[in-house]
């Protein structure tokens, strides 16, 4: 067994297995999801200087922060939603920390979403996806990428008018088949839910969250570089802190990638592994 | 007649900025009677219970029967100029700067005979004049004769501007813009002739019904703020904090909850973030650059204003974490005064009663517009007080408070729900 750490080290250093960081910067001008204002608010990422080499504190510099559990680059619990409140090892500090490393599917609808803001992911499109690149394994992430993150106006990523967010994600249907045919680890998005921006007229509002947290799957949110990703073969690390009874977390979500040499057949169109972040853009 | 006031050419840059000095601003206890008064906005005398003397200066006894018993009471200010003088010479550093100065003596309708700061429009002594009170630039109580009747470009006199905080040609930030009030404030402090007008937003993505229209104006300039995120604040103050003449701070977080109506914190949490918190951010960032420039041209830094509430006298337990963050806020805003004063720069509390809004919706009226209320902040700049109570219910509390406030305390207590 030692052999295949060995071997996974070995290919690390040679740069033989590439990491991509799927984590947007937690910055005060990051948006943070809105929800009607009588109701209660997830907090945006905010810091208070401590000391910075001063009277404060004259050879450190540290900050204090503050946040939701849903800030940022985030992971989703299934005690998050009510449909999932009841299942054993269901929050933060219980989920097994086995299941924060898993294999992921990407599933590219960005030619889709970038007409149609509203864009729901199908059954027919996942069953398109898997003629091209097989069964999707059971205990995978699903990870929908839309190229959302790059909106990096917040303005546009968060994309609401008067009827509410317009933002891509699955339909009921594609849910469901998901944790009952596929029995996913979990789907990730690259907008600010896993849901779409107008889930909420869907039936059951917020599928996603409902069956997903409902079957205790998790979620990943407001991602990015997921076109830095293979369609398969991508390992995902997202291990939520450890947050007693936390609903979610803000986290690190790194992607482990064979180089494209190492590929047997790259995907065609696909783009060179850049492991860079693209810095939001600031608000003014 | 006062000629209007002229754009003041831009500043040169090679000269040292003068540094403020302020009137003389030592008062006895008794005399800070004049200065409560005048804070409001009044212009209060102390009146002889016993013999009925009004009397001016104000004094421990009555000057007529040496009754301790006196009574600060409003005065209409009616009187005739006797005579009046020309200041060409003073020691004091502030009138140094400014002589010529225009003095009169008046005697007033109500008895006592005094020397008051004489506006421009006066006509030569003898005529008749008002006599108002105004807080001077050392935060006391200054009388100040003026025409019996408004004359035009009254506001411009050149002496009167030094006790008022007009925003005409002055810059003003606004710090959120997005409310009704924010979008009639902005309007307003346009229309009153300021040059630039810092419209603050925050939450780019939720947009308010009007508020595209503010950026029509060519004196608006649209700023991405928001007084919960420390950093952005001081990243804002560095860029545009040495322009900076005028502060009117309308973020406002309000809820309607009192402790029982509401589980947990993050609702009392988010109030006092904005409303008391973030004053405390816009202080720290804003206020040095404004005390240094006190004194800085026609168009000095000048005024802070502070969108409060009446709620922050005595706490109203249908919206009690919101009032409670409102008092918090007012202790705030009076240390804010205490370090602005040695620049001159008056620190203006606002203290509205319910505004017309969404979160007043179950309140019955009378509720003040926020059309009438952005009226009112300016005029209050252009006035001489610091604590304004704009529409007839702030004025109806302000009166309980003052009278008996344990008697407000059960009246609001008892107000329905």
């Amino acid at each position: 067994m030692s052999d295949v750490l060995l071997r996974l080290a070995a290919a690390l250093v040679a740069g033989r297995i590439r990491v991509i960081d799927l984590t947007q910067t937690l910055s005060p001008d990051f948006p943070q999801i809105v929800l009607p204002p009588e109701m209660g608010q997830a907090w945006p990422f905010r810091v208070e200087e401590a000391s910075r080499y001063d009277a404060r504190g004259p050879g450190w510099y540290w900050n204090n922060f503050s946040c939701s559990e849903h800030t940022g680059t985030h992971f989703d619990a299934p005690i998050h939603w009510i449909s999932g409140r009841h299942l054993p090892d269901n929050s933060t500090d219980t989920i097994p920390a086995a299941r924060f490393i898993a294999p992921a599917c990407v599933i590219d609808c960005s030619r889709e979403a970038a007409t149609d803001a509203d864009f729901l992911l199908s059954v027919e499109y996942l069953r398109k996806w898997e003629r091209r690149h097989g069964r999707i394994p059971a205990g995978s992430w699903i990870l929908m990428r839309t190229d959302w993150s790059k909106r990096t106006d917040p303005v546009a990523y968060q994309n609401i008018d008067a009827t509410g967010q317009h933002t891509p994600g699955p339909d009921t249907a594609a849910v469901q088949f998901l944790v009952e045919e596929r029995r996913v680890l979990g789907f990730g998005s690259e907008a600010i839910g896993t849901d779409a921006g107008q889930a909420f007229h869907l039936k059951p509002p917020y599928p996603c969250h409902y069956y997903m947290h409902g079957s205790g799957r998790f979620g990943l949110q407001c991602l990015t570089n997921l076109d830095l990703l293979p369609p398969v073969g991508a390992i995902v690390i997202a291990a939520p802190l450890k947050i007693k009874e936390g609903s979610g977390s803000p986290l690190r979500v790194l992607a482990l990638v064979p180089s494209p040499d190492m590929k047997p057949a790259p995907a065609a169109g696909e783009r060179a592994a850049k492991a860079k972040s693209p810095a939001r853009k600031k608000r003014r | 007649m006062t000629a209007p006031l002229a754009r003041p050419p831009r500043k040169n840059p090679v000269l040292r900025t003068r540094q403020p000095m302020l009137p003389p601003g030592n008062r006895s206890r008794v005399a800070l009677g004049l200065t409560a008064a005048a804070a409001r906005g009044k212009f209060e005398l102390q009146v002889c219970r016993d013999c009925g003397t009004t009397q001016y200066p104000p004094r421990e006894a009555c000057h007529a029967c040496l009754s301790q018993r006196l009574d600060w009471r409003a005065q209409g200010g009616g009187g005739e100029l006797v005579s009046e003088t020309m200041l060409r010479h003073s020691n004091e550093l502030f009138y140094r700067e400014r002589v010529p100065w225009r003095l009169g003596m008046i005697k007033l309708d109500c008895g006592p005979i005094l020397v008051a700061h004489l506006h421009g429009d006066c006509a030569p002594a003898p005529t008749r004049v008002r006599v108002v009170a105004n807080l001077d630039r050392a935060g006391q109580a200054a009388l100040v004769a003026i025409p019996e009747k408004d004359t035009p470009n009254m506001a411009d006199d050149r002496q009167l501007r030094e006790m008022t905080c007009d925003p005409k040609f002055r810059k003003v930030l606004i710090t959120d813009a997005k409310t009704a009030l924010g979008q009639a404030l902005v309007e307003a402090i346009v229309a009153a002739g300021a040059d630039l007008v810092w419209a603050g937003y925050a939450e780019p993505w939720k947009k308010p019904p009007g508020f595209d229209r503010l950026s029509s104006l060519k004196q608006v300039s649209l700023l991405p703020l928001d007084l919960t995120n420390s950093r952005g604040v001081k990243d804002i103050a560095g860029e545009i904090g040495g322009r900076v003449d005028i502060v009117i701070n309308t973020a406002d977080h309000h809820r309607n909850f009192g402790i029982a109506a509401r589980d947990g914190v993050e609702v009392a949490r988010a109030e006092m973030d904005i409303n008391y918190f973030g004053l405390l951010r816009l202080a720290q960032e804003f206020a040095p650059a404004m005390r240094a420039r006190g004194a800085d041209g026609q168009s000095s830094a000048v005024a802070w204003v502070n969108l409060l509430s009446v709620f922050a006298l005595s706490n109203f337990p249908a919206h009690g974490t919101y009032s409670a963050s409102k008092a918090a806020a007012l202790s705030l805003a009076q240390c804010l005064r205490a370090e602005l004063a040695p620049a001159g720069v008056r620190v203006i509390n606002v203290f509205p009663g319910p505004i017309d809004d969404e979160w007043n919706q179950a309140l019955p009226p009378p509720k003040i517009a926020p059309v009438r209320l952005a009226a009112d902040i300016v005029e209050a700049l252009r006035g001489g007080a610091e604590d304004v109570f704009p529409g007839d219910i702030a004025q109806d509390w302000l009166e309980r408070w003052r009278d008996n406030p344990k008697a407000l305390e059960r009246e609001l207590a008892a107000l329905p729900r």
